[in-house]
């Protein structure tokens, strides 16, 4: 019955995600395991946010340029960037993006672990596996994420200030100044981290929970990726309309 | 009679089921402590589901499982304990491919000790030396032989001086030299750190060379239980069928009709 397994792999999506906070203890062997873990999936996904970021900025500087000419409001296309980017485009194309680079390599990784005994012989040697290979994983992804939005932010607004001032030619002082006035601290530049953080948590669980409870064969890890992907993804678009709504009221 | 001290390991009675299925039944063996065990039978026949009902991974369906003097536990701290006495040979190694040959070894005593980096590293050096790897601490196991890979795996499985070892084909995927390496070390080690060793296989010609007692699992339940020359000499068509590779005889070869005839 679809509705029973649903309900049964919600139940154990849930239970897995408890283990993985109540393995998350700060011993030395985790926190050299998290900076790797940054390194792997934090760092190594900036140059596609880069690019992301910056074709981003460059496509809704002039789609805002273009609609707002209509009414004479050119200089206002800074708050559509702005607003855009930080309620709405940045943490969700940054958490997709990262879904698409990191998350895939999770749910592999654990896959192929589970594949290659790895996961059974750390079990077999009395170190919980989830602490050892999915908690330091879960805990990059909550830190990572916000930052990596923060760097897509930045390289979207850099690429559109540099498009709408020297390539349209819109005022240096007022497209700073728009912007400026209409993104508040609080309504839209923390609900942006906050966003990310909750879509980094979300990707990384997903991502790991079906690489960890994949087929141990190649084929079964190849369905892990690929579930990793489209579900996390599928989250991170349902849990932003979620928080969109609860927040900007 | 032998006396509870002398046994490391004892089912009584055990049924084990996999996917509703049972895969063994009515499973009675003692593992006396020292001792080299060969735990062999075809394919299929049900050694690894043994294997994982002494580790804890699979619960009996009946009967008791007492390894290093007390029953298997059902409680995840408590089994943890009692894996920290156990040391596994997985088949396929299991070690972790982002680490150093070293670094997999060490993993058991940074998670369980709070020795020094020194001593830990000392220790290392000391379990790779006696697996003859000392000079490959450094390299990652993608670049170790299978073998090599094997002896690593073994070193660490070493890693916190378990009382009891158990290797999971020890020898699939090795070449002769390799295989007498691994089993002239299963002896070597079992007499030198006073361990008791269960290896579960089906090279048959490899292991009973160096066992003190040999069982052999088919058709769902133990039909052997003795030494190795009485278990050379025997004539039950089961057991011959199986040392002497016979396609045909008790031993079913195709699954479906296996499950038929049970």
């Amino acid at each position: 019955m679809p509705f029973a397994a649903a309900t049964r792999s919600l139940g154990a999506a849930g239970l897995f995600a408890f283990s993985v906070l109540r393995a998350s203890k700060p011993t030395r062997d985790f926190l050299a395991e998290l900076v790797r873990e940054i390194y792997k999936i934090g760092a190594r996904s900036l140059p596609i946010v880069a690019a992301g970021g910056a074709f981003v900025g460059l496509s809704v500087t002039l789609l805002g340029y273009r609609a707002l000419e209509t009414y004479g409001a050119t200089s206002q296309v800074s708050t559509l960037l702005g607003l855009g980017l930080y309620r709405e485009l940045g943490p969700v194309l940054t958490a997709l993006l990262f879904v698409g680079r990191a998350g895939s390599s999770i749910a592999a990784e654990l896959g192929l672990m589970r594949a290659t005994d790895q996961i059974t012989a750390l079990g077999l040697m009395a170190i919980d596996p989830v602490a050892k290979a999915v908690a330091p994983r879960f805990w990059a992804a909550v830190i990572c994420v916000p930052l990596l939005t923060a760097f897509f932010i930045s390289l979207a607004l850099c690429a559109g200030y540099l498009e709408a001032v020297h390539v349209i030619g819109i005022d240096a002082g007022s497209f700073w100044q728009a912007m400026k006035d209409s993104v508040d601290f609080v309504d839209d530049f923390c609900a942006a981290f906050l966003k990310a953080a909750v879509f980094g948590a979300t990707a990384a669980l997903v991502a790991a929970y079906v690489g960890y409870h994949a087929e141990p064969t190649i084929e079964g890890t190849s369905i892990a990726t690929t579930r990793a992907v489209v579900n996390a993804s599928l989250l991170v678009l349902m849990f932003n309309f979620v928080l969109s709504a609860l927040w900007f009221r | 009679m032998p006396d509870t001290h002398d046994i490391a390991v004892r089912l009584a009675g055990v049924r084990l089921d996999r996917g509703g299925r049972a895969v063994l039944r009515d499973v009675s063996l003692e593992v006396p402590r020292g001792s080299v065990t060969a735990v062999l039978g075809p394919s299929g026949s049900g050694k690894s589901t043994l294997l994982a009902a002494l580790t804890g991974e699979l619960a009996p369906a009946s009967g008791t499982v007492e390894v290093l003097g007390q029953a298997v536990p059902q409680r995840k701290r408590a089994l943890l304990e009692l894996r920290k006495g156990i040391g596994v040979l997985l088949q396929g190694n299991g070690l972790l491919t982002d680490l150093t040959a070293a670094e997999n070894v060490a993993l058991p005593l940074r998670a369980h000790t709070q020795l020094p980096d020194a001593v830990i590293d000392r220790l290392v050096r000391m379990k790779l030396h006696a697996v003859g790897l000392r000079a490959a601490a450094d390299l990652f196991p993608r670049e170790l032989s299978g073998g090599m890979a094997r002896r690593v795996a073994l070193a660490r499985a070493l890693a916190l001086d378990p009382p009891l070892m158990i290797y999971d084909e020890p020898l699939t995927g090795l070449d002769p030299i390799a295989s007498g390496v691994v089993m002239s070390l299963v002896r070597r080690l079992n007499q030198t750190l006073g361990l008791t060793s269960i290896v579960v296989t089906h090279h048959v010609h490899e292991t009973l060379p160096v066992a003190d007692h040999a069982v052999v699992i088919a058709n769902g339940r133990i039909v052997f239980d003795g030494t190795p020359a009485e278990l050379q000499a025997t004539r039950d068509p089961l057991v011959r069928q199986f040392l002497d590779g016979e396609p045909d005889g008790p031993i079913a070869f195709d699954a479906v009709a296996r499950e038929v005839a049970a």
